[in-house]
């Protein structure tokens, strides 16, 4: 009964979320409810045994999105009243409701049909581990037998900044993204912004470097690395450098570029792209997973930091 | 059918052929400034170098290349694999992407004086990374690696239609890309749903293991509906016509000749590779029923439409529609499967034959703003004097969409056709027929509109760089010249004949006077005619033109917001429901 309970909390919770989330109808409460929904996500996916999956969401669907999200609303305050007035008819609103919850109901009854235990390909991953020499199976997919995936994920996640990016008006094209914060020097943020970061980089450097045998991994700790690098940015400590800058465009391509040099080193030694040769793919690993984190960390920053706003002097 | 799943000889051009347009962003990005231009050529010759021995690789071989990356085999690993429309696909997105890519090399080069200039620099990054998403697209045996790509279509694609950094076209990119992730979360949903019950990815894999069931009807209905939506099929495209006509040209043409063929593709992935018999007959003539009225639509509208760009970027919407028709057609009713046949070729061919015509018409219609400033196709009058050649391409690309011998849409036409009459599905062939008269209509006013003398007190027309109009010209060939691929295609060549012989050239003459009578009737305005002709015109117009009205009306309805989101959960509901009651 308890037990019951356990599970039944969270999962009530962000069914309610989840309903107040897409029916309240100002930006900010909905962020909000957004947040405290990736927050209860992540719990159950511990609930579950995932804690991978707890971690990327709380990194990057709670935390990420989240701080997106909590930005983009504050710009559109301006806009909300707008918006409103542009509400569709009550018919449409009306076809919608049936509509999706039509498309509800038949995602439900199907997620009752399918087979329990679902089929998986974990035992099988878990058997060919031994080569790979890593210990968590996750990263052995991703690493190993889905390297290509992670490979084209690190090379979206770059095309996700040029997107960003070509929201520059032209003159400002190379020089530095966002405002300029200016934050009380001696206020709390501020304050936060110098004791967290050594802290919270050595909590980022940890969960990457435990992914190998552990849940974790390059995307969860260079999330982390890249908020500590926002709180000091907002706190006016630093300043994002110009996306013009040479040093910064080479480690931006680095993580990706090492990756596919690695994948050819596969090609030279085994003659197979992306393969390891025997008993180099731990180490090999361990280089793409170096090289990736902090072009990670800083193209997430860099996403968070927004298009280029100030024109290089 | 056991999949064979070790790499063949020639595989490895096939993750070549992928990551080297990635490399070339990385290196453009890096390098940055004047050199992304230099990097993007250099990618462009290697990259078509690539395409032509993966084309000549899988000639010798015969059969699909494979590749399986690291070594490890599916189901635990990825394979990469060419079949014939992969490799028709790769050659096609390589010669228009360097037809493209000369023409852009003008219009986005990095003004003097600048290290580096916004739009350039975004422009041959965006570029090479659609070809290499597209690459994947083709070649990708496993449908979460698909997602990927479909990941990187969409953030390689967005970027491009903002490129002028107006407020508009940044409105339009927003809304491309809002909707084009609905769509992605749609597929994904499927995608989880599938691995759920069969444990498996990869599509050869896959194939053998799906049975019917709720929830593969349900994950196969969610994927087709987010695909349409990122394809822009009607009435999902509420995005395409402001991205496709406020991009610049040269974006334009890599929007709409090659983007949407990405999801295009996986469709036909979905349909005739995982599950082709499974999702029966009545959800396919749902899907060429939207087509249908995607022609109808989107060829009426582009009759209606003030500028040259709108006017395309509708045609691309009925040309869409177009490739959708084939799908009934390859559905086997002896096996109760879709099958690779004539009707798959007739709509790849389709798919190319427009990526090469699409292309050369936006880049004409590039050149025409060039050369009058403007691109108000009532007052083209004098452009075929000042530049012949970009009049040239846009006649030919347009007779090349209209299937007139010996053009790649002719030689489709006749194969969906053939496959009509064989199965009995004679409203097909109506609606073949019809669709070509309707792309003749729009092409002819547009011709008319441009062959016409301009007056005595016309401002001059600027003239406009030659390379620019061949490489143009040269695409608009290509499509003109598809036909040709019959002699050494798996299709039959007895259904090329003789342009001139009196049979074809009648009717290419039958389809031209339909055309015209068509856009006599529904365009609007209507350029000048004789004083007869615009008497009789003008009483069956007071008909057809509130009927073009009224579809107009509807158009914009289905381009709000709210509507084409409920449009989209109903198309998913009613592929789910479709698929359910045909067995």
């Amino acid at each position: 009964m308890i037990v019951d309970a356990f599970y039944a909390a969270p999962a009530l919770l962000i069914l309610a979320l989840g309903v107040y989330t897409t029916f309240v109808r100002d930006t900010f409460p909905a962020t909000v409810g957004f947040l405290a929904y990736g927050l209860l996500l992540t719990v159950a996916w511990v609930q579950l045994h995932g804690v991978d999956v707890a971690l990327t969401e709380a990194a990057i669907g709670g935390g990420l999105t989240g701080l997106l999200l909590v930005r983009a609303s504050a710009k559109l305050r301006a806009t909300e009243a707008g918006a409103r007035a542009q509400r569709p008819s009550l018919a449409l609103r009306l076809a919608a409701a049936v509509l999706c919850g039509c498309v509800t109901l038949a995602l439900a009854i199907t997620v009752l049909t399918l087979p329990d235990p679902a089929p998986s390909l974990a035992v099988e991953a878990l058997a060919h581990i031994a080569p790979t020499g890593v210990g968590n199976p996750i990263t052995a997919v991703l690493m190993a037998y889905r390297a290509m995936d992670t490979l084209l994920e690190s090379i979206v996640l770059l095309l996700a900044l040029v997107g960003v990016w070509s929201l520059a008006p032209d003159r400002a094209w190379g020089g530095r993204p966002g405002p300029r914060y200016n934050a009380d020097p001696d206020g709390i943020l501020a304050f936060i912004a110098r004791v967290l970061p050594p802290i919270g980089i050595i909590v980022g450097v940890y969960i990457f470097w435990v992914g190998a045998d552990a849940p974790g991994g390059k995307f969860q700790g260079a999330t982390i690395v890249a908020a500590m690098w926002l709180l000091t940015l907002m706190a006016g400590l630093s300043d994002v450098p110009p996306i013009s800058r040479r040093w910064m465009r080479v480690l931006l391509v680095a993580g990706p570029a090492v990756f596919i040099a690695v994948g050819i080193v596969g090609v030279i030694t085994t003659g197979t792209f992306l393969a390891y040769p025997d008993g180099w793919a731990k180490p090999l690993i361990l280089v793409i997973e170096f090289a990736l984190m902090p072009s990670l960390a800083l193209t997430l920053g860099l996403v968070l930091a927004g298009a280029p706003e100030r024109p290089a002097p | 059918m056991i999949p064979d799943a070790s790499t063949t000889p020639g595989g490895w051009l096939l993750p070549l052929a992928i990551l080297m347009p990635f490399v070339g962003v990385l290196a453009g990005l890096a390098l940055g400034g004047r050199h992304a231009r230099s990097v993007a050529m250099l990618t462009i010759a290697a990259g078509l170098a690539a395409a032509i021995a993966i084309a000549s690789a899988a000639l010798r071989m015969g059969d699909s290349l494979v590749y399986v990356l690291g070594g490890w085999s599916p189901p635990l690993g990825i394979a990469l694999r060419a079949d014939g429309i992969a490799v028709a696909m790769i050659v096609a997105v390589a010669v228009v992407i360097t037809g493209i890519g000369i023409y852009a090399r003008t219009d986005f080069a990095t003004p003097r004086g600048v290290g580096e200039a916004r739009a350039p620099m975004l422009y041959w990054m965006l570029l090479l990374a659609v070809w290499g998403s597209l690459n994947l697209v083709f070649v990708s045996g496993d449908l979460f690696t698909l997602y990927v790509a479909l990941e990187l279509l969409t953030f390689a694609g967005v970027p491009l239609v903002c490129l002028d950094g107006k407020g508009e076209t940044l409105r339009a990119a927003l809304r491309y890309l809002v909707y084009a992730l609905a769509g992605s979360v749609l597929y994904l949903l499927g995608v989880v749903l599938l691995y759920a019950q069969y444990g498996t990815l990869d599509i050869a894999l896959l194939a053998p293991r799906v049975s019917p069931g709720a929830a593969t009807w349900t994950a196969m209905a969610m994927m087709t509906a987010g695909l349409l939506a990122k394809t822009a099929l009607f009435p999902l495209h509420l995005w395409l016509p402001p991205a496709h006509a406020g991009a610049p040209p040269a974006a334009s043409a890599v929007l709409s000749a090659l983007v949407v063929k990405g999801s295009f593709f996986i469709v036909i992935r979905l349909w005739l590779d995982v599950a082709p018999g499974l999702v029966g007959l009545p959800a396919a003539q749902l899907l060429a029923g939207l087509g249908a009225a995607a022609i109808l639509f989107g060829s009426v509208i582009a009759l209606r439409q003030a500028r040259l760009k709108l006017l395309i970027a509708y045609s691309t919407l009925a040309q869409i529609g177009y490739l959708f028709i084939m799908f009934p057609l390859a559905f086997d009713g002896a096996t109760g499967m879709f099958v690779h046949g004539d009707a798959l070729n007739a709509g790849i061919l389709q798919a190319i034959s427009h990526a090469t015509a699409k292309a050369a018409m936006f880049m004409a219609a590039g050149l025409v703003y060039k050369s009058c400033g403007h691109d108000r196709i009532a007052d083209l009058a004098g452009i075929a004097r000042a530049s012949p050649l970009t009049v040239l391409t846009f006649v030919f690309g347009g007779v090349a969409l209209m299937g007139v011998l010996p053009s790649g849409a002719y030689l489709a036409k006749k194969l969906l056709l053939a496959a009509a009459d064989g199965s009995g599905q004679w409203w097909w062939e109506s609606v073949l027929v019809t669709g070509g008269l309707l792309t003749t209509s729009y092409v002819v006013l547009v011709a008319a509109q441009m062959l016409r003398r301009p007056a005595a007190d016309a401002p001059p027309r600027a003239s406009v760089p030659r390379p620019q109009e061949l490489a143009a010209l040269a695409l608009a060939l290509c499509s003109l010249a598809l036909g040709l691929t019959a002699v050494f295609g798996p299709v039959p060549s007895s259904f090329l004949g003789n342009p001139l012989a009196p049979k074809e050239l009648g009717a290419t003459l039958m389809t031209i006077a339909g055309g015209t009578v068509l856009a006599l009737l529904f365009a609007s305005p209507l350029p000048p005619l004789p004083a007869a002709l615009s008497a009789v015109a003008s009483r069956s117009r007071r008909v057809t033109l509130p009927l073009g009205a009224v579809l107009e009306g509807i158009d914009a309805l289905l381009r709000r917001w709210a509507v084409a989101g409920v449009s989209l959960l109903l198309v998913a509901l009613a592929f789910g429901l479709l698929m359910h009651g045909d067995v």
